[in-house]
């Protein structure tokens, strides 16, 4: 078990991987997202509380899944590349925050566009969920800034990491804000007590459409990953011969 | 049409379905932008050290 961890972790292996695994989830992301579109706009009922503005679920919730998601992921390759001090975490870390702030500013457009004709409102400053979303985005354009401003990439890394490491408070509070405090935004949907709160014509599409987020997402990162271990090792010797071989390794 | 309209929601449905796909576009084309020009930049300096020994 540790044998594999340790061997995919290794630059050249996981550049080789990445790039014949990111087609095989992009794929079947897209006919997921796909079917979700078409069953979510034109197959599933409207709600009875909502009219068809409901359907804007299904691009929100994945959307905000994923900002939460890519920052346990920026979180728990910082505490990874940190304790164990594997080079490979640190560039995953570096390549999630990227898709991470543009999930996080997706899911505060989406919500904000749906707000309006639900709520009468754009914005509301007041509401937990709205502001604790916000302040992910700043976390990530922070994180993201950080990395930027420190030329020497070990130190970069690790003053990263460290941020993750304390902004995952903010996830938590982003994802129980709703339960914790009163708010504007709706309770949980899915993940609630009794099963998701949705009839199954809705609910197929939703899960359809977070699964082919989730793939796409997968796919993304691994591109993005691949190019940052390209970047980190440009000084290597099994980059100047992947190179330098006839048949090169985009 | 009513499918289009969603019942006077439809600028608001359409908005965020067209922002999330130009979103998703955006994301695939920047990763692949970023790997080339990486790559790129790899190419031409280890060429270039190639021809300099």
């Amino acid at each position: 078990m540790w044998k594999f961890f340790h061997r995919l972790a290794s630059p050249p292996h996981f550049y080789r991987l990445a790039a014949i695994f990111a087609p095989w989830l992009m794929l079947p992301g897209l006919v997921l997202i796909a079917y979700g579109t078409i069953a979510g706009l034109f197959v599933a009922p409207e709600d009875y509380q909502q009219g068809d503005a409901f359907r804007i679920i299904y691009v929100h919730v994945p959307a905000a899944y994923l900002s939460m998601m890519a920052y346990m992921i920026m979180a728990v390759s910082g505490g990874i590349g940190l304790i164990w001090r594997i080079k490979l975490a640190h560039a995953v870390g570096a390549a999630a925050a990227p898709l991470g702030a543009a999930f996080t500013l997706l899911a505060l457009l989406t919500g904000s566009i749906w707000g309006r004709p639900m709520w009468g409102t754009w914005w509301e400053w007041g509401d937990p969920r709205l502001t604790s979303e916000l302040i992910l985005l700043f976390l990530y354009f922070g994180y993201m800034a950080l990395r930027s401003a420190i030329d020497d990439t070990l130190k970069a890394d690790k003053a990263c990491a460290v941020i993750a490491l304390v902004g995952v408070v903010n996830v938590v509070i982003v994802h129980y804000s709703v339960e914790w405090w009163s708010s504007l935004h709706q309770g949980q949907t899915l993940l609630r007590k009794g099963g998701p709160a949705m009839d199954s014509a809705m609910l197929y599409p939703l899960l359809a459409m977070i699964l082919g987020f989730t793939l796409v997402f997968g796919a993304l990162l691994l591109r993005r990953v691949r190019t940052e271990v390209l970047y980190r090792e440009r000084r290597t010797r099994w980059v100047r011969k992947m190179i330098l071989a006839p048949q090169g390794g985009r | 049409m009513e499918a289009f309209t969603m019942g006077n929601y439809g600028a608001y449905v359409w908005t965020c379905f067209a922002l999330t796909f130009a979103v998703l576009v955006y994301l695939d084309w920047s990763a692949r932008a970023r790997h080339r020009r990486v790559y790129r930049d790899i190419e031409v300096r280890i060429k270039a050290l190639e021809e300099r020994e």
